[in-house]
């Protein structure tokens, strides 16, 4: 009796906190996309995010991508070793896993990681500091102004460092390959050219720019909205990764039902 | 002017401004003082707007704030200048590119007429040779000065300022004072400054609101502080051994006991 009484409780807590959540997100998406007040100062903005979230990203992007190109190489021959199989099976492993999972899903989930904990820290910070509070006072638009150039900044660049994940795997894997002598260098352009199916690059990139939404747009509510200090800055950080990584995995599910199912 | 009538704020179930009048006048330093958790910062919040008040009335010179729309709040507040407690300065932006900011985002001046202003305004709070440099790379008593660079460079109307003196030593919280007072009188400001800095209350109180529980609970100027009789402000005002001394021979002088 006592325990379901608790689990009520709890259950009503948690929906009444999860219903505040969703109606306060959509609240600040609607003030986030305001006409700017001035656009060449948000374009300013802009590329300063352009640099902060997409170019700073650039190197993590490019070894993991090598590496697990070349990881899922060496995993796919080991798992095929019957001489029936021809070897540029292997080569065709490795661009699809690339192609349709690594490198828009796990590279996104690790950018909800890098860039999702930047973002909150950041707007957090601010909103402890009253830097935000200081440009409502100067009559700006503060969600709009530090959120739509992110926002935009994501859209654009993170299809680029999921473009360049999926050539730097794919080239990691040809590397792999060829120097462990799994699969030699012909066998393996052969199998990236075999069976090729444009649309999984036309999906990968869709899901690439609405997880870079989800990121930014997630990350970004749990920054704006810290009531504290240093350590609300903290925990709201960590909030926000997992939420955007939780309704990330969910957003992929969907999308490849959709769009592949 | 600024006018103030019965203004009300509650969070939730409680109660922090509970009917305050008051007015705050043009070219003075205007000083709301009180203890901590008095309503001060919320009081000044509610005058920039950042709290919706609860009931009562705020009046920028005749201009009711409820009767106004979005858009006459958003002009309004470019007449407003604010510096912060902790100074606010945008981290990831210059020294320069602080002040220069607002002038960006609303001025219809070109890029040499905003870098005048921005110098102007820099030499006005005797700040030289440090626009390239980011706040966290100067002291606190220079981010406080371009705090007050970048809340006047729009030429404001009103001037609010939340402790400015906060973490200063005495001699440059002095300074920021005078700049202050300055300031109000050249440009012709109303003023209002939240503070519980004593040597502030003595030095710049043109007009001084003091709050207790969320009321008004004494109105006068830095003159009136040293005779009065109302033993709330008095033993506020006055709490160190100093302050009593001078109040003292302030009140001898005077013939008061």
């Amino acid at each position: 009796m006592l325990e379901n009484k608790l689990v009520h409780i709890f259950a009503s807590m948690f929906l009444k906190n999860f219903i505040e959540d969703v109606g306060r997100y959509f609240t600040l998406m609607g003030m986030v996309f305001r006409r700017p007040d001035n656009g060449k100062v948000y374009w300013e903005a802009f590329v300063r995010d352009i640099y902060a979230l997409g170019v700073k990203s650039l190197g993590l992007v490019c070894i993991i991508s090598i590496f697990v190109g070349a990881v899922v190489t060496i995993q796919t021959a080991l798992n095929l070793e019957n001489p029936i199989i021809p070897k540029y099976y292997i080569a065709i492993a490795t661009r699809e896993s690339i192609i349709l999972e690594f490198s828009p899903t796990m590279i996104s989930l690790i950018l909800a990681g890098k860039v999702g904990s930047n973002i909150a820290s950041t707007l957090g910070t601010m909103r402890v500091s009253e830097q935000i509070d200081a440009l409502e006072v100067m009559g700006i638009k503060s969600a709009s102004y530090l959120i739509l150039p992110k926002i935009a900044a994501t859209l654009i660049f993170n299809p680029i460092l999921i473009t360049l994940s999926m050539f730097l795997g794919v080239v990691g894997g040809y590397f792999a390959g060829s120097m462990t002598g799994m699969v030699s260098t012909t066998e393996f352009v052969e199998g990236l050219q075999m069976d090729y199916r444009p649309f999984y690059i036309v999906y990968a990139l869709i899901k690439t720019v609405i997880f870079a939404f989800i990121i930014t747009s997630v990350s970004s509510y749990y920054g704006y909205f810290v009531k504290g200090g240093a350590v609300e800055v903290g925990e709201n950080s960590t909030k926000a990764v997992v939420a955007s990584s939780l309704i990330l995995i969910l957003a992929n599910y969907l999308i490849t039902q959709l769009l592949l199912g | 002017m600024i006018q103030v009538t019965g203004i009300k704020k509650s969070f939730g179930d409680v109660e922090v401004l509970r009917g305050i009048d008051a007015n705050f006048y043009e070219g003075k330093t205007n000083l709301i003082i009180g203890k901590s958790g008095s309503g001060k910062t919320v009081f000044l919040k509610c005058l920039l707007g950042l709290h919706n008040i609860n009931a009562g009335e705020i009046s920028f010179d005749g201009r009711p704030l409820s009767e106004m729309e979005d858009k006459q709040r958003r002009e309004l507040r470019l007449e407003l200048g604010m510096v912060f407690q902790g100074s606010a300065l945008f981290d990831s932006l210059t020294v320069e590119e602080n002040v220069s900011f607002p002038l960006k985002m609303f001025a219809n001046m070109s890029k040499s007429e905003i870098e005048d202003r921005t110098n102007f305004c820099l030499k006005r709070v005797n700040i030289a040779d440090a626009n390239a440099r980011f706040p966290a790379e100067i002291s606190g008593g220079m981010q406080k000065r371009v705090a007050i660079a970048r809340a006047i460079v729009m030429n404001p109307k009103y001037l609010f300022c939340d402790e400015p003196n906060s973490g200063l030593d005495p001699k440059t919280a002095m300074v920021i004072d005078e700049l202050i007072k300055e300031i109000t009188l050249e440009f012709n400001i109303t003023t209002v400054i939240n503070t519980h800095d004593m040597n502030s209350v003595m030095q710049i109180g043109d007009n001084i609101i003091f709050l207790a529980d969320g009321k008004k609970a004494w109105e006068g100027n830095k003159e009136e502080v040293i005779t009065t009789d109302d033993q709330e402000m008095a033993d506020f005002v006055f709490s160190s051994e100093l302050f009593k001394k001078i109040r003292r021979a302030a009140r001898m002088e005077q013939g008061l006991r």
